[in-house]
């Protein structure tokens, strides 16, 4: 196990430390301590390494990550794991807005809540949230998952494509084009493993889906008050 | 982007170090606005009332105020200097003819807050310079607000620097811009009611102060802003006794909030609060959009 205190070495020496470590690096495993709020802590890592913040972090913690497992034993600020691309982000606590913006691919798991805009633009990443996320989430989200155990904000997948929306709890309002969608056997599938693999307490069959309409891909003059 | 701290003590044992405190967690949301810095701090338990002024020409406009304006009210009045500003202090019931006075007898100087317990502090700067120059870490007090400006909708100046006062004891501080704010200036004129300068965020507070004239109570008038004022805010305002926060329902500025026994503190970001005595286990939040909170003594 590695230490690497902030508050003595720097942010700057973390990231670059951290993005210096490649696939056959025997360093796998590292912990970040006085973290102290700091912004964009563990940034662009490739490797498949683990790394656990030992504290509450700032904006953009764990971006444009790939392969590396994150877990931050905190809350965290705007935009964790924003445009991830594989890997894992668990945060322990609660995330601010826009947690896992456009995201490629991989888990971002939120053990608390998040804020609002949580997904959005999300573009294959799957998201799973312990608790309940705030408004505006998954908007225009294009893939990926984004499952929800507690309640959601107003407007929920407006404007969405195809990402696949799984909640729990209550939905304040849906956005725009976004609908409530059978529950097939195949989406109970894929449920069941996202939430094994975020350690949720929960059964699939509890959950609601959301998708598109797919009303508004294409221009019609009919649905001009919606856009 | 601006930065705001406020820090709200239940513990009295913390009182001393209010001003310690507050500093620190300024001059942290240094990155969120170098422009100008600003404070105001609720202490004391004069049962006189307070003005805080400011002047550009201290040496000459605080020269003998004292004196000079007592005579005018017909009233005690005693001065404390601080750099460019001074805490008058005179009768409650001389505070608006003490007002007038000092408009025709320092044409130059502005009243920067009143009330019994409010103080404001704020000029240009960096927030390490403007706290240094008050000696703000030296306060005592019940509860503070700080603001760190990075300018947007108007100069950088000492009158565009934040908090703003909206009424006896009571301030507001800004992070985010409004954009009916010309309009919305130009209707509060036609009501009567005076902005001084060309800054979003006076209009906000000249509005919450219009409002309250018109028998809402701060709590109204913070409901009615959701409605009637466009752009982005997230507002903390100073009471008497307390403080207030108002997200709009965007909610894209952000803001954090902790509470532990000893305080509640809020912080632009987390960064904000690290260093506050139990952080680690406080309850650390962030307040819902479009939804009004207070905390107070």
């Amino acid at each position: 196990m590695q230490t690497y205190d902030i508050s003595e070495k720097g942010l700057r020496g973390l990231n670059s430390t951290l993005q210096a470590q490649r696939d056959a690096t025997n360093q796998t495993s590292w912990q970040v301590v006085n973290p102290k709020g700091s912004h964009a802590i563990a940034v662009g890592l490739d490797a498949p390494i683990e790394v656990t913040v030992k504290g509450s972090t700032g904006y953009y913690c764990a971006g444009m990550n790939q392969q590396a497992t994150i877990k931050v034993e905190g809350s965290v600020g705007p935009g964790v794991a924003e445009n991830m691309m594989s890997g894992t982000v668990v945060i322990e606590g609660d995330a601010s807005q826009y947690a896992g913006a456009t995201g490629h691919g991989g888990l971002l798991v939120i053990k608390g809540n998040a804020s609002s805009r949580c997904g959005i633009s999300m573009k294959g990443i799957d998201i799973v949230v312990h608790g309940n996320i705030g408004h505006m989430s998954a908007f225009m989200a294009q893939a990926g998952n984004l499952v929800v155990c507690g309640d959601a904000g107003d407007a929920l997948g407006d404007s969405l494509y195809e990402a696949r929306l799984f909640v729990r709890g209550s939905v304040k309002s849906l956005g725009a084009d976004c609908v409530e969608k059978e529950m097939r056997p195949e989406h109970i599938e894929i449920l069941k493993d996202l939430l094994e693999r975020a350690g949720a307490d929960a059964k699939p069959e509890e959950f609601k889906r959301y998708g598109s309409a797919r009303k508004l891909y294409n221009f019609d003059v009919d649905n001009a008050a919606a856009y | 982007m601006c930065g705001i701290v406020g820090l709200f003590l239940k513990d009295k044992t913390l009182e001393p170090q209010l001003g310690s405190m507050l500093t620190d967690m300024l001059i942290t949301m240094t990155d969120r606005g170098p422009d100008s810095a600003g404070i105001a701090i609720y202490g004391g338990t004069e049962d006189k009332a307070k003005l805080t002024v400011q002047s550009d020409n201290p040496d000459t406009d605080f020269a003998d105020l004292d004196c000079d304006l007592g005579r005018v009210i017909d009233a005690e009045v005693t001065m404390r200097p601080n750099d460019t500003h001074a805490v008058l202090s005179l009768d409650a019931t001389k505070v608006d003819q003490a007002r007038q006075a000092i408009r025709e007898l320092r044409p130059g100087m502005r009243v920067m807050s009143d009330g019994d317990v409010i103080e404001i502090y704020k000029e240009v700067g960096l927030p390490k310079d403007v706290a240094a120059r008050f000696d703000l870490s030296s306060m005592s007090g019940t509860h503070g607000i700080g603001h760190t400006r990075m300018a947007t909708e108007s100069a950088v100046t000492t009158e565009g620097a934040h908090p703003f006062n909206t009424g006896a004891d009571q301030c507001l501080v800004h992070n985010g811009s409004l954009s009916n704010h010309n309009s919305l200036r130009r209707k509060l004129k036609r009501e009567g009611v005076r902005v001084e300068s060309m800054n979003d965020t006076e209009v906000g507070a000249a509005y919450l102060t219009w409002k309250m004239q018109n028998g809402a109570t701060l709590g109204e008038a913070l409901e009615s802003s959701l409605e009637d004022l466009d752009g982005f805010f997230t507002f903390v305002v100073g009471t008497k006794d307390g403080f207030g926060v108002v997200r709009d329902p965007i909610a894209c500025k952000p803001a954090v909030m902790a509470e532990t026994d000893q305080y509640v503190a809020f912080g632009s970001e987390y960064r904000a609060l690290v260093n506050l005595p139990g952080i680690e286990e406080a309850r650390v939040w962030e307040p819902e959009p479009a939804t009004v909170y207070f905390w107070s003594h």
